[in-house]
């Protein structure tokens, strides 16, 4: 589904991603670990180009991102994305949070998207939030409105980067939970995490990135019980 | 210094005819300024530098040289040169240039302020870049924006009296031909600097008032 070749980004003169390969298959849940400054979150930046690669390609369901210029906008309706400060639209209620972009950006009518937006809220559990302002809610149900309304787009794969690590301890949980959920119901999903539990746990693939590179990949248990490289080793001492 | 209001009367009027004529130049101004200032604004935040360095030029050389000479290059100079603006138009226009350069520098400080991550989300979620800024930025920016576009308009409403000096019969023109009839000197100022307060006093309670209930969203 996500076909990724020698994807490269620099910032200026320092280069953060140094050629990156993988390939995500439709309903993978792949877990990206590493230091902070690896380049895990550059990266899942670079597969909807919010940073622009200098550098490889990226092909999402046969279409080719790195070069996409007028396409760029519907290919990203189909990658949804989770960030860590929520960017929830302030200025909007819940419920509009949710049906802005299905409205004006694929034409639906208010009564279908409100439709699918209230389903969601439903998902997360959330529904007596629709009229809330995003600023009266705690990070947690942020987070959870957040996933929603990716999700009210219908994205093909979902994009989460450190979806946990700006929420109070207690309100993990309750976002991992909506996580786990939609792993289960087959979404393929991209996730940038410090929360090890949970890429063992959930995550079909682990992919460990260190220096701008991907050190070492494999499935979870496997790389969490008996990691092959040392800097694998030395990173999973330190977190575990 | 005695001062005799009663020496205005039969003239209040004029007041009143150069307070309203006085307003009508102000809405004007702010209103084509406005829209002229976010335009500004968004070719000055804009990718293609040509445009942007002629944004930047036009803001700098309308702050930097006094309204006054503006408007006299306007209605006095231009004519030369085959463009005759009546004086209404004259004030209008002048307004409206020195208003948009001012407000677009309000914009697009208010644009900037608002977090890179507001776009990122519109983007991730398809939207074009007009219409994050549409939809997304620009509503929370001017929320924002409110006091220092608060502080323009009041600006702009003082400022319209510098366009008497075309003979434009606003408020300050209005009471400076009052003194010359009836020969007081202080009293049609002061009143026509009373209606001037009257109007700004009241724009700033009601913006303070649109601001708290924006605040309470």
């Amino acid at each position: 589904m996500i076909e990724i070749q020698e994807l490269r980004k620099s910032f200026g003169k320092n280069e953060v991603l140094k050629g990156i390969s993988s390939t995500i298959s439709k309903g993978e849940v792949v877990a990206v670990i590493g230091p902070s400054g690896s380049g895990k979150s550059t990266f899942l930046r670079c597969l909807n180009r919010l940073e622009e690669p200098t550098g490889g390609t990226i092909r999402f369901e046969g279409r080719d991102v790195t070069g996409a210029q007028k396409d760029l906008n519907s290919i990203r309706q189909k990658m949804g994305m989770v960030f860590q400060h929520f960017n929830l639209f302030p200025h909007m209620s819940v419920l509009d949070n949710l049906t802005v972009s299905p409205r004006k950006v694929k034409g639906l009518g208010k009564e279908e998207a409100e439709k699918i937006a209230l389903e969601l809220l439903r998902t997360v559990g959330l529904e007596d939030k629709r009229d809330a302002r995003p600023d009266s809610l705690s990070g947690g149900q942020k987070q959870r409105i957040a996933i929603a309304r990716a999700l009210a787009m219908q994205p093909d794969v979902m994009l989460f980067d450190e979806p946990t690590s700006a929420l109070d301890p207690e309100m993990v949980g309750e976002v991992l939970d909506v996580m786990k959920k939609l792993a289960q119901q087959g979404m393929t999903m991209i996730i940038v995490t410090h929360e090890m539990g949970f890429a063992r746990e959930v995550a079909d693939r682990l992919i460990f990135m260190d220096g701008g590179y991907i050190v070492e990949e494999g499935n979870p248990r496997e790389v969490f019980a008996a990691p092959q490289h040392e800097r694998t080793r030395e990173f999973l001492s330190k977190v575990l | 210094m005695n001062l005799d209001f009663s020496a205005l009367n039969g003239y209040w009027s004029y007041f009143v005819d150069g307070a309203w004529l006085t307003l009508r130049l102000s809405v004007l101004g702010v209103l084509f300024g406005t829209f002229f200032g976010v335009l500004l604004a968004l070719v000055r935040l804009s990718r293609i530098w040509v445009l942007k360095f002629l944004a930047v030029t036009y803001i700098e050389i309308i702050r930097g040289t006094p309204m006054l000479v503006q408007i006299l290059i306007i209605y006095y100079a231009l004519p030369t040169v085959g463009i005759n603006l009546p004086a209404f138009v004259a004030g209008v226009v002048a307004l409206t240039i020195n208003s948009a350069a001012y407000m677009a520098e309000v914009f697009r400080a208010g644009i900037q302020a608002i977090d890179k991550g507001q776009t990122e989300a519109a983007r991730s979620l398809g939207m074009s870049r007009g219409m994050t800024m549409r939809l997304i930025v620009l509503p929370q920016a001017f929320r924002n924006m409110l006091p220092a576009i608060g502080n323009e308009l009041i600006v702009i409403i003082k400022d319209s009296s510098l366009i008497s000096v075309v003979g434009l019969a606003e408020l300050l023109y209005n009471a400076r031909t009052i003194q010359g009839v009836t020969f007081r000197s202080f009293e049609p100022l002061l009143v026509a600097g009373g209606i001037y307060f009257i109007m700004t006093f009241t724009l700033s309670r009601l913006l303070i008032l649109l601001e708290r209930r924006m605040g309470q969203r």
